[in-house]
């Protein structure tokens, strides 16, 4: 089985080929949307965190601005920063370069200010971009793929069809060879001792239950029942009753294989096989911690029908409610509403949505990237100061 | 006849899989094996019934697993959701 991608310097595999300006902080946006505007092909990571931000917010929102920065997919990356915030532009550009990946800084305070950084990161880019067109698509096995999962805008069909089939998708992956991350630590809530089972070993036992206790702790501390928020109103509307039901089918998109490791959110595993991000479920900030952990392609597994793009990593929308593949089949890549008129199994479904993995990762547009659907959201823990 | 699916043999509810009008017949599946049920109020696609009597303070099972606990005595037929069953987790408002 092969798939076709461009070799990194480091040895790993993107299966996009972007050149990314990336602002070390929420204050340099505006320029990095400036030169986006100069240059359209490029991916303008624009977000809201990087400075005022205390312990570990600071060290998460860090941990994923460089998780984001090596992401495989981005061959060159120009990282903004203003000059003045505690995460860096130059911290940033010292960590992506662990990858020898094209990396280059622009610093708005620097002497000249605006109107010397714009041109000085058009010539970043321009040299990028020229440098990037020349690497060539070649075949590869699945060992260097790491594959994102996500349930999204949820019904009762997702537990039923959508979950399980991507499951299928998802130990293919790993009998290949590769390497599979889902989350979403509230989702797991009520179903973390089916989880828990196929830990590979009882540090990460402990690990799983600690996400979970600490996320519900948090629950509690707000002096809120969860329900409203998690289930969200969509779930409900879609049948979803309880936290717990919602859990219960959501485990399923992770497939049946042994649990690896438990992992920050936006951390890089440094080992093959299936993980879990301890994370929030919450869309743009569970696509931007799956794009951070290296993920280059992510599935996202839908009852609702949501539109759903991130913008490193290709999104292969999948859903099993026969309603939303007919009135939203432009936000739906793989449509498997076959299983619930009994004319497809589970199995053979996600052995669909495996052969829709290979030939996205191989170059085929999904219909988020197509939209151009996404944004990046790094998920905030404390106040900002 | 409409189709609902149990998950597992000791589920106490069963997933519809069309909109279904009250004292309509479904073919509720569990695998291979099928029984017939009467539903007894309007429910939707997606949403769920009991297949026996469920008492008030009882649990909800599907996937065969705990899903939350009933708030009202519950018939057979009757649509099980958010009005007559609670969460037992992430209540943050009963500490």
């Amino acid at each position: 089985m092969k798939i076709t991608g461009y070799v990194r310097p480091d040895g790993s595999v993107g299966y996009r080929n972007h050149i990314a300006i990336l602002p070390s902080v929420s204050c340099a946006n505006d320029v990095a949307l400036r030169m986006g505007r100069m240059y359209p092909n490029v991916l303008v990571l624009a977000h809201r965190q990087g400075c005022g931000q205390l312990g570990n917010d600071k060290d998460q929102a860090a941990r994923t601005l460089v998780g984001l920065g090596k992401n495989p997919n981005i061959a060159g990356v120009l990282v903004v920063g203003m000059g003045c915030e505690s995460i860096t532009a130059q911290y940033l550009a010292d960590e992506i370069s662990k990858t020898k990946k094209m990396v280059k800084t622009l610093v708005v305070l620097d002497k000249g200010g605006l109107t010397a950084a714009l041109p000085k990161g058009a010539k970043a880019l321009d040299l990028m971009l020229r440098q990037a067109s020349q690497t060539k698509r070649i075949p590869f096995d699945l060992k260097r793929l790491t594959l994102g999962i996500k349930c999204g805008l949820t019904d009762t069909t997702s537990g039923i069809t959508s979950n399980p089939a991507t499951g299928i998708a998802a130990d293919m992956v790993i009998e290949s060879g590769g390497t599979v991350i889902f989350g979403e630590t509230p989702e797991i809530i009520g179903a973390e001792h089916i989880l828990a089972k196929r830990a590979a070993s009882r540090d990460v036992k402990e690990r799983l239950y600690r996400a979970v206790n600490d996320c519900e702790e948090r629950v509690k501390a707000s002096g809120m029942d969860i329900r409203g928020a998690n289930p969200a109103p969509g779930n409900i509307a879609g049948g979803i009753t309880t936290i717990e039901e919602k859990s219960l089918g959501a485990i399923k998109k992770g497939g049946r294989k042994p649990l690896q490791g438990v992992l920050s959110y936006g951390e890089i595993p440094k080992r093959k096989g299936l993980f879990f991000m301890d994370g929030p479920g919450r869309t743009p900030e569970a696509l931007t911690g799956l794009s951070a952990t290296g993920a280059q392609i992510i599935i996202f597994s839908t009852g609702g029908g949501s539109p759903a793009g991130t913008l490193i990593s290709p999104v292969i929308k999948v859903t099993g409610n026969p309603h939303t593949a007919q009135q939203l089949g432009g936000h739906i890549d793989v449509d498997i509403s076959s299983i619930l008129r009994g004319e497809e199994t589970v199995e053979k479904a996600g052995g669909r949505i495996f052969k829709e993995l290979l030939n996205v990762a191989s170059g085929k547009a999904t219909k988020a990237e197509t939209f151009g659907y996404g944004m990046i959201s790094i998920w905030n823990i404390g106040p900002h100061m | 006849m409409k189709i609902a699916i149990i998950m597992d043999p000791k589920d106490n509810v069963a997933t519809l899989l069309s909109d279904v009008e009250k004292d309509e017949m479904v073919q509720a599946r569990l695998g291979e094996t099928s029984t017939e049920e009467r539903i007894q109020e309007l429910i939707r696609f997606g949403h769920k019934f009991a297949l026996s009597r469920i008492h008030k303070g009882a649990n909800v099972v599907k996937y065969g697993e705990i899903i939350g606990r009933t708030t009202q005595d519950i018939d057979k037929g009757h649509h099980v959701h958010v009005h007559n069953v609670e969460s037992l987790r992430g209540r943050g408002d009963k500490r």
